[in-house]
């Protein structure tokens, strides 16, 4: 467990005020919604954010045990690490965890193989069925508004339609912190609690709580290869290609995603301090440094939210 | 003044929201990007990929506007359609910038900026002056209580920095916002599109001795209205965790929405009218001894009130009106205007409950700011008073002396929209 506990680190004033009022602000969200609806569920990537959203999901009911299960899409390509990252934290806090795994989609034939081999856009069926199947009502996730142009349109309590698709024409106004999450039968809603985080605020936040994190957060020696200007892990699922050379290289993860489209960065920061350092001084943002389908267009997230992406 | 300078106070102003607003061709999403770029908030790959949309477009100057437009729609029409939120830091001060587009049809995203907003910045093309939209801008402003409003007169540099241009458009601005009650205006001469006096001191503008946009925005003062107002806390939902470790806990989970609440303190919850003593804030780092507005909280009382979902505590001597009939204004949001006798939901605090619309008693003018006779309907993006009877009370203050607990949403029982921004109008 000491692989991925970190000591809280103090930050200065001005840090920890904004850093409090952040974390005011998504407790109230959780809980409002969790008074309001019948079947919420927690999108559970194991990612940072995810781990953010599931720490701030606890405190909003201390002591109470959490109410509502997690919900893994699970693409299949996976870091071990995160995996294993997933297995304890659920097993430790006696959670309960619901895995929607592509490639049962892709085995009995409700979805195809992309040529290119990347699944983060086929989560999305998965995502819809298992909410259909369970009848959940709101499903909260780690989306923030400074992840991405369409992003930063979204609503912290968004409405689906039956198809999960998001019409960002036809938006309910939000106002103050009233959330109005009424919904039809077969509607539901997204809730992004950390609408108002931005990537650093979400560093400063882990370094604070000492919030776990996986271990690929922090700068490790991997063996990866190079395409499209980005680190890539070397996998069963696509890669390296025959010109694609090998190299090990000291590096860690902005973001956790698809392990066949999420790159890494060249970093040596080993300890919370050192990756907030590296954070706030970084240039490029975590979507364009570590994502490749997010440089498909300059549209490419508002099309997969728009058919029921998170 | 202690509650003050104690840390609840300080957690909220290093927090500023703000707003935008401006009529077409303002360049208010251009003052938007230069406010992000000059604070470092655009990173390499962003400005990449403006540049590269620049240049499809037939652009050859970074066009930062570009930033801001995040919907196909918006980039194809090179209009704002929907509230855009943006994030930018300085060592002092994290911004939470609502950008709301200028069109006359979309004063309901203006709306919907301003509410959560404590500081909006006006904008105005130095070679235009006042339009209409400015007015209608600075009524909404008005009619939400945003507490400062800020005039950029934008596009400077189209009038050589011309100081009588400058100081004509802000004597007619300030004159009109004290006129709608706006109670702090200061104005800027800028040129978004240059930098000047955005975060950096304009070579141009000699004339000019106040502070750049920006020193204005890290300096202004926030937060401490709501913690000055009486105490309000409505309660979100009842904490039972019946584990072994806490057989008997029953906390009243919320946050404090304006005030401070310390332990000890008498309470009254309202609308049921219990009454009872605060023997613990709790938070999962431990108690603490007080809590002021904006923090998340557990309250632990002395006696098992019915102080549930939908209740608000506050100190007894010091309480919200307990209220079946509402006097209201409302700013309508839907596309089906509102006539009296419409039955609808109003959701106020961690309450919902069924109301009638009795009657319409009134409608801003946005033309010439002023109070028209009685409509028979109110319309999309039109400013009214409305008389409401409630099917259940609800605990309120009006909007006037607290802007955190006199609001409410008026929501279409049947399909769940969101028809009307409420206000809260002053005790009869």
């Amino acid at each position: 467990m000491t692989a991925i506990m970190t000591a809280p680190v103090k930050l200065s004033t001005v840090e920890t005020d904004y850093v409090a009022a952040l974390e005011s602000e998504a407790v109230h969200i959780i809980r409002e919604v969790v008074a309001e609806f019948d079947r919420p569920v927690l999108l559970f990537s194991g990612g940072k954010d995810s781990a953010v959203l599931l720490h701030l999901a606890l405190r909003a009911v201390y002591p109470a045990p959490l109410p509502f299960p997690l919900l893994h899409v699970d693409t299949g390509h996976n870091f071990p690490e995160v995996i294993a990252y997933r297995d304890r934290l659920v097993a430790d806090l006696g959670l309960r965890l619901h895995v929607a795994a592509v490639q049962d989609w892709i085995d009995d034939g409700r979805l195809t193989e992309r040529p290119d081999g990347t699944r983060n856009p086929l989560q999305t069926v998965p995502l819809l069925d298992t909410i259909n199947e369970h009848h959940f009502d709101a499903i909260f996730g780690g989306g923030r508004r400074d992840e991405d142009r369409a992003r930063a349109k979204e609503r912290i309590v968004s409405l689906r339609d039956a198809f999960g698709g998001w019409d960002p024409r036809r938006q309910r106004p939000e106002l103050w912190s009233l959330y109005n999450g009424r919904h039809t039968a077969g509607e539901h809603v997204r809730v992004f609690p950390l609408s108002n985080w931005t990537e650093l605020d979400v560093w400063h936040y882990i370094a604070r709580r000492g919030i776990p994190i996986p271990s690929i957060y922090y700068a490790h020696e991997r063996e990866v290869f190079a395409r499209d200007g980005m680190w890539l892990t070397a996998g069963e699922w696509g890669g390296p290609r025959h010109n694609e050379r090998i190299l090990t290289k000291s590096v860690r993860y902005r973001t956790v995603g698809d392990a066949s489209c999420t790159g890494a960065v060249e970093s040596t920061a080993s300890t919370i301090d050192e990756v907030l350092a590296e954070v706030a001084a970084s240039r490029i943002t975590e979507r364009g440094a570590t994502r490749a389908d997010d440089r498909l267009s300059e549209a490419a997230m508002e099309d997969r939210k728009r058919e029921g992406y998170f | 003044m202690a509650a003050l300078t104690s840390r609840p106070c300080e957690q909220v102003s290093s927090l500023l929201r703000l707003t935008t607003a401006g009529s077409v061709d303002d360049g208010k999403s251009t003052l938007v990007g230069r406010l992000l770029h000059d604070t470092q908030s655009i990173l390499v790959d962003q400005l990449a990929a403006v540049d590269r949309a620049t240049r499809a477009r037939g652009g050859v100057s970074l066009d930062l506007a570009l930033l801001t437009d995040g919907l196909r729609a918006e980039r194809e029409q090179g209009i704002t359609i929907d509230v855009a939120y943006r994030y930018f830091a300085t060592p002092t001060r994290k911004f939470v910038l609502a950008d709301c587009p200028g069109h006359v049809q979309y004063t309901r995203n203006t709306v919907t900026g301003a509410s959560t907003a404590e500081l909006a910045v006006v904008l105005v093309d130095a070679r235009n002056g006042l339009v209409e939209q400015t007015r209608r801008h600075l009524a909404v402003m008005a009619f939400l209580r945003v507490p400062h409003v800020v005039l950029a007169v934008n596009k400077m540099d189209l009038v050589d920095f011309d100081e009588p241009t400058f100081r004509r458009i802000e004597s007619e601005f300030t004159a009109v916002a004290s006129s709608l009650g706006v109670p702090d205006v200061m104005s800027v001469p800028v040129s978004a599109l240059h930098g000047d006096n955005v975060a950096t001191r304009s070579r141009h503008t000699g004339w000019y001795q106040g502070p750049t946009l920006l020193e204005h925005l890290e300096a202004v003062p926030a937060g401490r209205e709501a913690v000055a107002e009486p105490m309000r806390f409505p309660v979100q939902l009842v904490l039972r965790p019946r584990t072994p470790e806490h057989p008997d806990y029953r906390g009243l989970a919320g946050r404090v929405a304006s005030g401070v609440l310390k332990v000890g303190d008498d309470i009254v919850a309202l609308p049921s009218g219990g009454r009872s003593t605060v023997v613990g804030i709790d938070t999962p780092d431990g108690p603490m001894p007080r809590a002021a507005a904006g923090q998340s909280i557990t309250v632990l009382l002395r006696d098992e009130i019915d102080a549930g979902r939908g209740e608000v505590l506050a100190h007894p001597e010091q309480p919200p009106r307990v209220v079946t009939e509402l006097d209201a204004d409302l700013c309508w949001l839907a596309e089906a205007p509102l006539r009296a006798g419409a039955r609808v939901l109003v959701k106020h605090g961690t309450r919902t409950v069924q109301a009638l619309v009795t009657e319409l008693t009134g409608r801003l003018d946005l033309h010439t700011l002023r109070p028209t006779e009685a409509p028979t309907a109110l319309e999309l993006n039109e400013i009214g008073g409305a008389q409401i009877r409630l099917a259940q009370p609800l605990a309120v203050d009006s909007y006037a002396t607290d802007r955190h607990t006199g609001n409410f949403l008026v929501i279409d029982a049947t399909n769940g929209n969101t028809l009307a921004a409420g206000l809260v109008g002053p005790a009869a």
